[in-house]
């Protein structure tokens, strides 16, 4: 018989058996979120991108190249690399779920591309991607710490920077075109992609701070001073990042608000306090307005838009949770 | 000046809002059979938001329950959203559902922790609050 000594007992993973409830929470919202590009239509967009100058196409593939690369590589590195650190099963399963969702990110571009675009742009744009020195080095510094020698919450803050910060000096690019009404439906994908992402940041944020509780205080700060570190180096890649794609539309400083905006989300995902003063986070209206519509047509009473209190109208609830 | 009330799950992003904010305040438990906070003042509910993308199940079922006390209910004056923008119109919809539900005005909508600004904002907003509740009251 063969001696099974030195494996430790392989087992089967019980939902019913839940140690930590943000797993079952977070692998129910991403299920429930779960969605193919094939549901938007977009082609759709056909003319509007038809519309575009040529340098505003071949931005767009760029831009969507760039976030085409982030994609891959948590689909295929990034959260694959935080498995062997998950503390429980359900939290392996839940990495799994994010893996392949990244991978449906990263395929939706290639949607886009095939409805919008002809293969020599799309090929120029690829190419382009593998030479941007930017791109390469924001690329290289998030693979450098998923390497399987690195800290698991050094793993985790690169992840969390990746999901909550990187993506976004591409995501400023379809929602400014949403804001005037160009390529609405592409937006509405990237909106998926965006809300999907923001779930990602929490939830490894949120594994991060668990992590965090377990250090001493000297180890906490170690973490910590990493961690600020990285977003510094991250952030002056990204501004020269930023400065080649949109001076050329005189954009850049917009994308940099957006850029400090969601640095400070990032690291707040993390449980840190915010880098950037809010000065420096005001955010073209309009792009806050792409990027949740509708969200302020009802004024909250402390912003002083309203002109009275304003009682929510009705929405969809569930009855049953909610029986006074 | 009336009470506060909030709801944070381990996440901790409401938490530190409220820690931000430097008023007292009572937390609603995460633990499903921990005792429920019974305010016997008028008080502001602050939260954060948990919708799926269809807006289900947007107010956390601990808040629910704490809610579901008619005695509760009647002292709640207003509520406070927690949320993230990247969730699209369903941004800080816990905010909308409670202010609906309760027929309470819905006072402000910050993302995660907030930012000073936020802070700002909410503590001058509640201070004027409970000034014009207060004196329409008598």
């Amino acid at each position: 018989m063969k001696d099974f000594a030195g494996r430790p007992v392989p087992r089967a993973i019980n939902w019913n058996r839940v140690q930590d409830d943000k797993d079952l929470e977070i692998w129910n919202r991403l299920t429930v979120n779960f969605w193919l590009p094939e549901k938007v239509p977009l082609s759709n967009d056909i003319q509007s991108w038809s519309q575009l100058t040529e340098d505003e196409q071949r931005l767009t593939i760029r831009v969507f190249t760039g976030l085409t690369l982030l994609d891959t590589i948590q689909n295929t590195v990034g959260a694959p690399a935080l498995m062997p650190d998950a503390v429980t099963p359900h939290e392996e399963a839940v990495l799994t779920n994010i893996a392949f969702m990244e991978a449906v990110h990263a395929r939706s571009y290639s949607s886009i591309f095939s409805t919008l675009c002809s293969t020599a742009e799309v090929d120029e744009a690829f190419r382009w991607s593998e030479e941007n020195p930017h791109l390469q080095q924001k690329a290289r510094l998030i693979l450098d710490e998923y390497d399987a020698t690195s800290q698991p919450l050094k793993k985790k803050v690169a992840s969390v920077f990746l999901e909550s910060f990187l993506f976004y000096s591409g995501f400023y690019l379809p929602m400014h075109w949403s804001s005037r009404a160009r390529l609405t439906n592409t937006a509405d994908l990237i909106r998926l992609i965006i809300r999907d992402e923001a779930v990602h940041g929490y939830y490894i944020g949120y594994k991060f701070q668990r992590g965090m509780e377990r250090l001493s205080a000297a180890e906490r700060q170690e973490i910590k001073d990493f961690a600020f570190a990285l977003i510094f180096d991250l952030y002056a890649i990204e501004c020269r990042y930023t400065e080649t794609l949109y001076d050329p539309l005189g954009l850049s400083e917009d994308v940099k608000a957006f850029l400090h905006y969601n640095a400070n989300k990032a690291l707040q995902n993390l449980g840190f306090e915010n880098l950037f003063p809010d000065e420096l986070c005001r955010v073209n209206p309009a792009i806050l307005a792409a990027l949740s519509p509708n969200a302020d047509e009802n004024h909250d009473f402390f912003s002083g838009s309203g002109s009275s209190y304003v009682i929510g109208k009705a929405v969809a609830t569930e009855d049953a949770d909610w029986d006074f | 000046m009336g009470g506060l009330v909030y709801f944070s799950s381990r996440s901790g992003n409401t938490a530190r809002f409220i820690r931000a904010l430097g008023l007292p305040a009572d937390r609603i438990p995460v633990a499903a059979d921990a005792p429920m906070p019974a305010p016997r003042a008028p008080f502001v509910l602050v939260t954060p938001t948990y919708a799926d993308g269809a807006g289900r199940g947007a107010v956390h079922k601990q808040v629910i329950r704490f809610l579901n006390d008619p005695d509760t209910r009647a002292r709640l004056r207003g509520v406070i959203a927690g949320g993230n923008r990247n969730f699209g119109a369903l941004f800080a919809l816990a905010g909308d559902v409670i202010a609906q539900k309760c027929a309470v005005p819905l006072l402000y909508r910050f993302e995660l922790a907030g930012t000073p600004t936020d802070i700002a904002r909410v503590t001058e907003g509640l201070d004027r609050f409970w000034k014009t509740q207060f004196s329409t009251a008598i």
